[in-house]
Order: structure tokens, then C-alpha cells, then sequence
């Protein structure tokens, strides 16, 4: 699905990813753990094609293709959706066009008609019982005043209803209380499937209850510098990051 | 960041959706502006006396007057002398005769806007009999009218079928001496619509729906007088979204609204006049002069604007707000790109007791271009208990354009209450990159997002409007980010 090979990108002449190695392959679920400003999101804006890395080394395929040659929005068309830590707020455009738009952008991609309106809410609302949103949501501006945890189940609502082959999900335990929490691991969960992968990138083992990952990484100045598989994860919860820059 | 600056480059330069230019009739007056050039209009249009008369007072105060600069906007002087004020209506047999004949550009951005195909023809000038059916549609649609009492004709027909309508209300809320080009105007307008819903009556159809089907001529010098008499409603659309290409550089239209005792008008404009290449060369000059006069009490006049042409446009749809409980509302998006120059914006007066108004302007600039919203809201001494309410947003989409606002504000009843709020913005590159991440390209991204920004005034359009409107906003801005 997804194979990462040494892949160096800086900002403004500064490197931040440092030559990261890693494969995903179709079904995996991985999650990326590592201290603040260890380049996760980074490598995440970087997967979805956000403008304003230079990448200086490495590439990365994507179903067999060059992913670093494609536009975001090419990206997206193919199946790669970005949950991401911050949703922005677009004032006045609702919830329902956004999705809307967004399903048709894959579909056409895909060689599908338009879904027609009833059809689509029929869809809509089915996606939103699985995050447990109530149906208001869909007529706001896109965040706009959402909460913070409205914002990260959104984020999921529009994962679920577009069913990425590769999701990356960068914090979205982040914020949730913890009825959220087990809500949205439920929905991600439901989207579990042998021809989609997932990467999670999350600060706390906890999430990890709930979504059991196949493999665990620790990201630390740019790299990748451990691996391993859930047990990785409740070790970093004891002994936290210093060791593994240490052994850096 | 540099690159997304790029972008909002790359969509701001590409071209305008090239509008057509049809060929005109050639009999016309020869260029030239004297007391004998407004007899000679007048003469051709075999009107009454009164109105050459008050054609004649007008051109005299108008040798008067100065251009006026207090816009800010600029422009080469214009040379009145050279300018032609009267040519013959056009005529449909000289369209192309089938949709084949039509220029693909222009039948793929009504594509674009999503006007319906069975218009596109009638909009793209095809000749008359090619379009059949559009023509017993109007048709239908006048006696529908007829039928309600309402009178919806060419302002030169209404001269001669009802002259003491047009006596009565012509220069009553548009005065000649008002300014300038309503000065000009006066003197020299050629044609324009005029309506009167008699009392008691609910217009039944949008007007717009009758312009969609008979193309209104608009020409250089309209003129417009709509009149709701008590209880009366009407809604009414000028314009439409099609790219409209003209000649005639200088634009100086007027209309004047009348709403009586609880009558209710709802003007709605949609102007896409050609803006000029990316350089400002050859756009039309829009110097339009609206106001509406809320005579009666309780009645009501409400303006919504989309203005998304010519390389000039200067005009503030007003209200005077004279009967009792009177509302106004000016509701306006103006979008200006490459070089285009807006100076737009309302004047809300507050005479009668009780009365409220409502201002929600939305600016948007793009390219070089600079957008003013200017307004005033003035409150008279017998005004107890006005309300104003002010909104005024812009949105900047790259850094070498403008975007000011001058709010003028004169209170003389100390029971009054305004409000105004004011913000600006830009496009936001994380607003983009969502919508791309979400696999939107980044025009359909920008449309989208300049939408959102403009919805309260998009959502006061009549509705079989509304989509094309959207997509024009798309349109205008294509190219503002890559
Ligand atoms: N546009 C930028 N300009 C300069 N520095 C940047 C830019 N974007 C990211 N950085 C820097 O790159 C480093 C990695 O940032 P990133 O957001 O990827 O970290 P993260 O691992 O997601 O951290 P967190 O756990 O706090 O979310 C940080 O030091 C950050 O300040
Ligand atoms: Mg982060």
C-alpha cells in the first residue's frame, strides 16, 4: 500500500524529516508515537501534499505509484485521507456541501456517477450514526464553532463516508473525553478492513487500547528510531521518551 | 507561503470567460452631445412634451455640473463629445442562426455557470425564430400579468401608454440635479423596463423569470421605475450571470424604486459587464445611480447586489426610508480582480419613525484590484427609534490588492441605535489545503470558500438564481489561486 523510503523534507532550509523508512502494507494498522516536535505531522502534511516542504531525498509509493508526484488533491482522489490535528473552520460553507463535494471528487475519480440527493443522505446519515453525530452537525459551517472533540469526530464522519484505502489519522484521540474516545476508536474500528491501512499517529497508549495496532513506532528527530509491536507502546507509556534519545 | 501565493496568481490571470460582442444596427446618432442631440432622441421616440421638456431641464443642469471625484477609483477623463446617444435596437436577425454558430468559450461557460440549455441559445443571441419556444413562454407570461393588472413594459412604451404614471413617478426619488451621471442620464436615456403592481397584488413570478426568457436590452443610458403601489410585492432581477460584452465604454443607468403603504420590492442585481483584460484595457465604466424611496408606512425595499463585472463600478442602491416603520436592506458581494476598481456601497436615510435598515456588504479582492465599500447611514431629527445594523467583510486573496471602507455616520435623534461591524480576511492556506486534502481541485476550493464567505447575501437571491451566482463567483476568481 504505502512504502516510505528514506525520505528527507525541510521547511524554509530547515530539515525536519531526516530519512524516514516505513512500509504499510493493506489491512496494517500502525501507530506513530514520538515527543512534540518529532516531525509527525510533518510526515503526515507531507504524505497529503500540503504546499511548503522542500523534499530533498527519499520517495515514497503509493499503490505503485509516485506518491510525491501527484497533487493533494490528486492524493485524496486516489484514497488518501488526512484526519487532521487541527481541523480549520470554514465560516459559512456547511458541513453537508463539503462532504457532498468531497464524495463526488472521489466518485468522479473513480468513474462513478454523482450520487443524487436522497441517495447521499441516506449515505450521510448512516455515517453519522457510527460516529454518533447528531444530524444538526451536517448544516453548520464546516467547524465552524465546533468543539473540539465535534471537530475530531467530523474529522472521522468525513473518513467514514469517503473510505480511504490509506488514512492518516494525526491526533485524533487528542481532546476527546473518554466516551468520545471509545466512540471514535468504534467508528475507526468499523472501518478496519483488509484492503485499507491506517496510520495513527497519538501521544497516548490509551487509544491503543481501543484500536490495537499491528505495529508501533517511535518517531524522534526526523526518524523513525524504534519498532515494534503493541507491547512498544506500553513500554513508552512507563518509561517515556528520554531513553530513546539517549539511545539515539 | 510563497508557493500558495503563486497559486492565487496562477487562477487570478486566467482569462475572462470572453463574453461576444454582436454586431450592432448601424443607425445611430452621429457622436455628439447638445440640446439638439437630446430633441433628436426624444423626436426619434416620438415623446410627449412633458418629457422632452424634462430631458431638456436635465441637460441643462448637467452642462453645469463637474465629474465628481470623490470615488476611489481612477479613470482616463471621458470626452462626452465622443460618445454616440442613440442607436437603434439591435436586431436578432443578424445572431448566429443556431447554437453552432456560437463561439464554444462562451457555450462552455454557460456550462460553467449552469445555465440551463434550453436558455443558452436565447443568451448567446441567437436569431429570434431559432428560439421558438422561448418566445411563447414570454408570452404566457405577459398575460399572466395582464390578467393581475400589472403593468411590465419598455419604459419608452410605458411614455406612451401610461404618460401619467410616468409624469408622476419619473425624477421623484432620482432627481436630474441629483448628480452627474444621473444629470447625463435624464437627458440621454434611451430605454429601460418600468412596472407598476397595482394594489393589493402579489407579482405571481419573479420578473426575473421573464427576463431569462426575453432578453432585456440593456443599454447604455437605461432607465428603470418600478412602482408598488399599497400591499403591493414584487421581485425583480436585473442582469444575469452570462458574461456581457458592450461597446458603449460608459454604462450610466438609474433606477428609481417606489414602495407605497406596506408594499414590499425586492431588486436583486446580478452585473458581469465585461471588467477589461488583465491590464484594465477596454472594461466598461458602471456609474449607476439606485435608490428606492419606502413612501409609505411599513413598506419595505430590499437590494441585493452581485457584482462581479466592469472595470469600474460605482454604485450605492439607497433607500429613503419615509413612511413610519419603514425597512431597508442593502445586501451586496462585489468582487473585483486584475485591475478592476469597485466604489460601491448604500446610503440608508431614516426619516419616518420606527424604521430599521440593514447593511451586509462582502468584499472580495483579488489581483491588483481595489474594492471600497462606502456607505452612509443618516438618521433624521424626527426618526424615534431608528435601527441600523452595518456588517461590512472583505476577503483578500493575495497581497497587491485593496480593499478599503468609509462608513459615514450622522445621527440627529438621539433614540437611535447603529451597529457596525467591519472585518478583513484572506483566504486562509489551511482552509485550502482542507478542501484539496478532502479532494477538491483548488478552484472548486476557492469557490467554495469565497461562497461560504458571501452566503448571507447569496442566500437573499431569488432561488433559480442562486447556483449560477455561485458558480459565477468561482468564475470571476478563476485563475486567484492556483
Ligand atoms: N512551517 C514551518 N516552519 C518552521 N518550522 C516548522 C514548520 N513546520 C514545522 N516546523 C517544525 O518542525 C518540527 C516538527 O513539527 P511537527 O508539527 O511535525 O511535530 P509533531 O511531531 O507533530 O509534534 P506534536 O506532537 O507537538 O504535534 C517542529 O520543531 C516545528 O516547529
Ligand atoms: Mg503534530
Amino acid at each position: 500500500m504505502l512504502e516510505i523510503k528514506n525520505l528527507h523534507a525541510s521547511v524554509d532550509g530547515k530539515e525536519i524529516l531526516r530519512g524516514i523508512n516505513l512500509t504499510v502494507n493493506a489491512g496494517e494498522v500502525h501507530a506513530i508515537m514520538g515527543p512534540n516536535g518529532a516531525g509527525k505531522s510533518t510526515l503526515s502534511n507531507v504524505l497529503a501534499g500540503r504546499d511548503g516542504y522542500e523534499i530533498t531525498q527519499g520517495e515514497v509509493i503509493y499503490k505503485d505509484e509516485n506518491l510525491l508526484d501527484l497533487e493533494a488533491e490528486e492524493r485524496a482522489q486516489r484514497g488518501v485521507f488526512l484526519a487532521f490535528q487541527y481541523p480549520v473552520e470554514i465560516p459559512g460553507v456547511s458541513n453537508i456541501y463539503l462532504l457532498k463535494a468531497a464524495l463526488n471528487a472521489v466518485r468522479k475519480h473513480q468513474g462513478l456517477d454523482e450520487l443524487d440527493a436522497i441517495d447521499f443522505l441516506t449515505l450521510v446519515r448512516s455515517k453519522l450514526e457510527l460516529v454518533k453525530m447528531d444530524e444538526e452537525f451536517l448544516h453548520r459551517g464546516v467547524n465552524e464553532g465546533f468543539s473540539g472533540g465535534e471537530k475530531k469526530r467530523n474529522e472521522i464522519l468525513q473518513m467514514a463516508l469517503l473510505e480511504p484505502s490509506l488514512a492518516i489519522l494525526d491526533e485524533t484521540d487528542s481532546g476527546l473525553d473518554i466516551d468520545a474516545l471509545r466512540t471514535v476508536s468504534e467508528g475507526v474500528n468499523a472501518l478496519r478492513s483488509d484492503d485499507r491501512s491506517i496510520v495513527m499517529i497519538t501521544h497516548y497508549q490509551r487509544l491503543l487500547d481501543y484500536i490495537v495496532p499491528d505495529f508501533v513506532h517511535v518517531l524522534s528527530d526526523g526518524q523513525i528510531v524504534k519498532s515494534g509491536d503493541k507491547e512498544l507502546a506500553k513500554e513508552l507509556e512507563k518509561t517515556g521518551y528520554s531513553w530513546v534519545n539517549e539511545d539515539a | 507561503m510563497a508557493e500558495e501565493q503563486q497559486q492565487i496568481d496562477d487562477v487570478l490571470e486566467s482569462d475572462y470567460q470572453a463574453g461576444f460582442v454582436t454586431d450592432i444596427e448601424a443607425e445611430s446618432l452621429p457622436p455628439g452631445l447638445s440640446e439638439e442631440t437630446v430633441r433628436e432622441i426624444s423626436r426619434i421616440k416620438g415623446e410627449p412634451e412633458f418629457l422632452l421638456e424634462w430631458r431638456l431641464q436635465a441637460f441643462r443642469h448637467w452642462l453645469t455640473l463637474e465629474t465628481p471625484e470623490w470615488a476611489h477609483v481612477n479613470y482616463p477623463e471621458i470626452d462626452y463629445q465622443d460618445i454616440s446617444y442613440y442607436s437603434a435596437p439591435k436586431k436578432k436577425t443578424d445572431g448566429p442562426k443556431s447554437l453552432d454558430e456560437v463561439d464554444p468559450e462562451l457555450l462552455r461557460t454557460y456550462e460553467k455557470l449552469g445555465v440551463p440549455l434550453d436558455e443558452r441559445a436565447r443568451l448567446a443571441g441567437v436569431a429570434v425564430d431559432a428560439v421558438f419556444d422561448s418566445v411563447s413562454v414570454a408570452n404566457t407570461f405577459q398575460d399572466k400579468l395582464a390578467e393581475e393588472g400589472i403593468l411590465f413594459m419598455p419604459f419608452s412604451k410605458a411614455v406612451h401608454e401610461h404618460p401619467e404614471l410616468v409624469k408622476k413617478y419619473l425624477g421623484s426619488v432620482v432627481s436630474y440635479k441629483d448628480n452627474f451621471y444621473a444629470a447625463l442620464n435624464s437627458a440621454v436615456f434611451s430605454d429601460g423596463s418600468f412596472v407598476y403592481i397595482p394594489k393589493g397584488t402579489r407579482c405571481p413570478m419573479e420578473l426575473s423569470t421573464y427576463f431569462r426568457i426575453n432578453a432585456a436590452n440593456t443599454g447604455q443610458f437605461e432607465r428603470t421605475l418600478i412602482i408598488a403601489d399599497d400591499d403591493a410585492y414584487v421581485s425583480y432581477l436585473e442582469g444575469c450571470t452570462a458574461p456581457m460584452r458592450d461597446e458603449n465604454q460608459l454604462h450610466a443607468a438609474v433606477v428609481e424604486l417606489v414602495a407605497h403603504d406596506r408594499a414590499e420590492i425586492k431588486y436583486s442585481t446580478v452585473q458581469n459587464w465585461y471588467p477589461g483584460d488583465e491590464n484594465g484595457v477596454g472594461g466598461i465604466f458602471n456609474f449607476v445611480t439606485k435608490r428606492a424611496a419606502c413612501r409609505g408606512e411599513s413598506s419595505k425595499v430590499s437590494w441585493t447586489q452581485v457584482e462581479t463585472g466592469s472595470a469600474i463600478t460605482w454604485k450605492y442602491p439607497s433607500v429613503i426610508l419615509q413612511g413610519d416603520n419603514s425597512v431597508g436592506e442593502f445586501y451586496s458581494v462585489a468582487v473585483t480582480n486584475n485591475m478592476q476598481q469597485a466604489d460601491t456601497g448604500t446610503k440608508m436615510v431614516h426619516l419616518g419613525k420606527n424604521t430599521s435598515s440593514t447593511i451586509i456588504s462582502k468584499g472580495i479582492s483579488a489581483g491588483r484590484s481595489q474594492n471600497a465599500y462606502r456607505g452612509l447611514v443618516r438618521v433624521g431629527p424626527n426618526a424615534e427609534n431608528a435601527r441600523n445594523y452595518t456588517e461590512c467583510d472583505s476577503l483578500l486573496m493575495g497581497d497587491q490588492c485593496g480593499a478599503h471602507t468609509f462608513p459615514y455616520i450622522e445621527v440627529k435623534n438621539p433614540t437611535a441605535q447603529v451597529e457596525h461591524e467591519a472585518s478583513t480576511s484572506k483566504i486562509s492556506e489551511d482552509q485550502l489545503f482542507y478542501c484539496k486534502q478532502r479532494g477538491l481541485d483548488v478552484e472548486d476550493a476557492v469557490s467554495m470558500i469565497v461562497n461560504g464567505f458571501c452566503k448571507q447575501v447569496m442566500r437573499q437571491l431569488p432561488m433559480e438564481f442562486a447556483v449560477e451566482a455561485q458558480n459565477l463567483l468561482g468564475l470571476s476568481l478563476e485563475g486567484s489561486v492556483g
